[in-house]
């Protein structure tokens, strides 16, 4: 397999996890709103406090963590861009 | 000043502006103390920023293609983040977002997660690849990807319904904003709006856009802040509220049962005159409705504003001004976490301003009280004047009950401050806010229709041989046209027919969700493939609007149809985006496989490093 692939292989498993992460705080959760929302946290009722905050910093911290993955990957196969570019 | 050294001064620009504007806000406050009338100190607040951002878009003009398509390429990371939530938070977003949450409470919050969420799509499926590939437009891509000319156009179409729809929203909102903090007529604030939004891009593009987004976030964000911490403090709800307001929504929930949510009959309603768009609360607010429908009520609308956010083109074209393809993956994270900022502040705005006017422990509560009582109050008096809050007494008891206190949803962002004794300096400061994002919004979509017209109509098909003054020439005679003619609808305040603005989100994930995605992530995708999933697409979705929106139905359908599977109006691009994903894929495998070259192109894309796919200047 060239490095080509192996790269596109990797980045293509990375996206998978990335998605599985964003549908869990996006979609999944909320399929159980009212039995999340008999528990607490911070002293919200829980399924009110990730949509109205917790899902919206997971995606935050999703982002900052998929694109420093990524950069990772990208350098393992040579594929980094030089900070001048 | 924007030559050489501009770009590593950015941050030392942008500070001392920040300072300068801090300065000016103590400055209006000092005004007001002196005695400066209310209505001055706000239009002092909307002209000043407005300067100020039509001084940034003059010093920003070119000659250069590729500054005005992709401001040359070189916007920082963080810098294209606070640009790109400028250019994402509209004046709606700004005006009505908490307002949303105010009355639909759970529900409504499918929203902020939707709005939020297609950020990861963006920064996994599309910027990346996007920015990698070079392109000045979203049909840029779409055209060379697939190649040829009706694949270009058929991007075009769906970019231009998708933009339009927004675009005039927007120019409203603006006029809708100038017109109060002005105390001119709407139809002249729609006017004034437009020439603010031209003169930050005529002369720039691009570049002009983005260095004027930055400047337009930075006053939006403090505008929405600074009230929402001082609320927060003054109604006692702790000086940090995001992480200390779980005391006040037990409180809600513990209210609502005490004065009981009540769901008026419209016959009543009509009755008593209440005027149309003013709301009550009749949902609970942190409660989540039981049922398995209510569960794909909030998902499918989730599903559908962030597949279309991840569609729309003037978000897309932010990520094509970064330096490098690692910047634009960085620059979305960065986008998010601005948005953040003020996303996760709407629903504690909400809260803060439920709890002043329900609880009757704090002095400005009204539930629960005399009417008469609450009729005399100051701000209840000016704010119905103007038809933005109206009481009704359906029992005649002479008490105010939650069913009988009726509001526009605009009023919890401009009228709490207010209500919850702040000085009138932060109302000044939240039109200010407001005219930023309405503004800023309005400005990338005007750029991008006129873009790609320009760029993708008449350089790529009509006119190949263009010089570059005479491209340059036309996009800016284009900006004008989209603009004015956004204006023109806007003044009819058309926008009750031209539906919500969830509509724009629907018609792109419709039309070019999957064109782009698979444009990168699946090879075997095919010239015929895209024209025909981006025509079935959009085709089958907008039809099915007209099926479901009782506006279109009744006159074309001949009757009001219920939605199929809870698939509402505003949820329509789950007909569209399906349909165009099966016809692409069917059509795409019936076909000839794409051409080496076709290949070739997108194994480069795929890669970070080496040339762009389309040249520097084309």
């Amino acid at each position: 397999m060239s490095n080509k692939d192996a790269y596109w292989n990797k980045t293509k498993n990375h996206m998978i996890v990335t998605l599985v992460l964003w549908a869990f705080f996006s979609l999944v959760i909320f399929m159980f709103g009212s039995e999340l929302n008999t528990m607490s946290f911070l002293g919200y009722p829980l399924a009110y406090y990730m949509t109205a905050q917790g899902s919206l910093l997971a995606f935050v911290i999703i982002l900052f963590w998929t694109a420093n993955k990524q950069e990772k990957i990208d350098e393992e196969h040579g594929f980094s861009e030089r900070e001048d570019d | 000043m924007f030559k050489g050294d501009f770009i590593q001064n950015l941050p030392k620009i942008y500070g001392t502006y920040t300072g300068g504007f801090l300065v000016f806000i103590i400055l209006m406050a000092l005004a007001e103390q002196a005695g400066v009338s209310a209505k001055n100190i706000g239009v002092m607040f909307v002209a000043f920023t407005v300067l100020i951002y039509a001084l940034i878009g003059y010093l920003s003009r070119t000659i250069q293609v590729d500054a005005y398509y992709v401001a040359g390429r070189q916007v920082p990371t963080v810098f294209n983040g606070m640009a790109t939530a400028a250019d994402w938070m509209s004046g709606a977003s700004f005006v009505a977002l908490a307002g949303g949450v105010y009355f639909g409470g759970y529900t409504y919050m499918a929203f902020l997660v939707g709005w939020t969420g297609g950020y990861v799509l963006v920064a996994t499926l599309m910027a990346p690849y996007l920015r990698k590939f070079g392109c000045y437009t979203v049909p840029d891509f779409i055209g060379t990807r697939y190649g040829g000319n009706l694949v270009r156009a058929c991007a075009v179409f769906v970019l231009f319904i998708a933009s339009f729809t927004y675009v005039t929203a927007q120019i409203n909102a603006t006029g809708t904003i100038a017109s109060r903090a002005l105390g001119i007529p709407f139809e002249a604030g729609v006017w004034v709006g437009l020439i603010s939004i031209l003169i930050c891009s005529m002369l720039g593009g691009m570049r002009a856009v983005t260095w004027t987004q930055v400047a337009q976030y930075i006053v939006l964000i403090i505008a929405y802040l600074i009230p929402v911490f001082w609320i927060s403090s003054n109604v006692g709800g702790g000086i940090f509220p995001h992480l200390m307001l779980g005391d006040e929504v037990a409180r809600l929930g513990e209210l609502e049962k005490q004065f009981g949510l009540v769901k008026n009959s419209a016959a009543d309603m009509k009755a008593a005159g209440v005027p149309g768009g003013l709301k009550y609360i009749s949902g609970t607010h942190s409660g989540v409705p039981e049922g398995g429908m209510a569960v794909w009520k909030y998902l499918s609308l989730a599903i559908c504003m962030m597949v279309g956010t991840a569609s729309l083109p003037h978000i897309l074209m932010r990520y094509f001004t970064t330096p490098t393809v690692r910047a634009a993956r960085k620059s979305v994270a960065w986008s998010l976490f601005f948005i953040f900022l003020l996303y996760s502040s709407a629903p504690m705005l909400a809260t803060l301003s439920k709890l002043a006017l329900m609880d009757p422990n704090l002095p400005t509560g009204i539930i629960g009280k005399s009417i008469s009582e609450v009729q005399s109050i100051e701000w209840v008096q000016r704010w119905s004047e103007v038809k933005q809050v109206f009481i009704a007494d359906f029992n005649g008891d002479g008490i105010l009950q939650l069913n009988e206190w009726f509001m526009r949803g605009d009023v919890v962002v401009l009228a709490t401050p207010e209500v919850a004794g702040l000085p009138f300096v932060i109302s000044g400061l939240v039109f200010a806010g407001g005219m930023a994002a309405a503004m800023s919004t309005a400005d990338g979509l005007v750029l991008a229709i006129s873009n790609a017209l320009s760029h993708d109509i008449y350089y790529k098909i009509i006119n190949p041989k263009a010089e570059t003054s005479k491209r340059l020439l036309v996009a800016r005679v284009l900006l004008v046209i989209i603009g004015a003619a956004g204006a023109y609808i806007a003044s009819f305040r058309l926008t009750s027919i031209l539906g919500s603005v969830a509509w724009a989100f629907d018609f792109a994930m419709s039309g070019l969700f999957f064109p782009l995605v698979l444009g990168v992530w699946w090879k075997r995708a095919t010239r015929e493939g895209a024209i025909a999933g981006i025509i079935a697409g959009i085709v089958s979705g907008t039809v099915y609007l007209t099926w479901v929106f009782p506006k279109f139905s009744v006159p074309i359908w001949g009757g009001v149809n219920t939605p199929f599977l809870g698939i509402d109006h505003l949820r329509f691009g789950l007909i569209g985006a399906p349909i165009c994903l099966v016809v692409m894929v069917v059509v795409s495998l019936m076909t000839k496989e794409p051409s080496p070259a076709t290949q070739k192109l997108v194994d480069d894309t795929r890669i970070p490093t080496g040339k762009a796919i389309l040249g520097k200047q084309h």
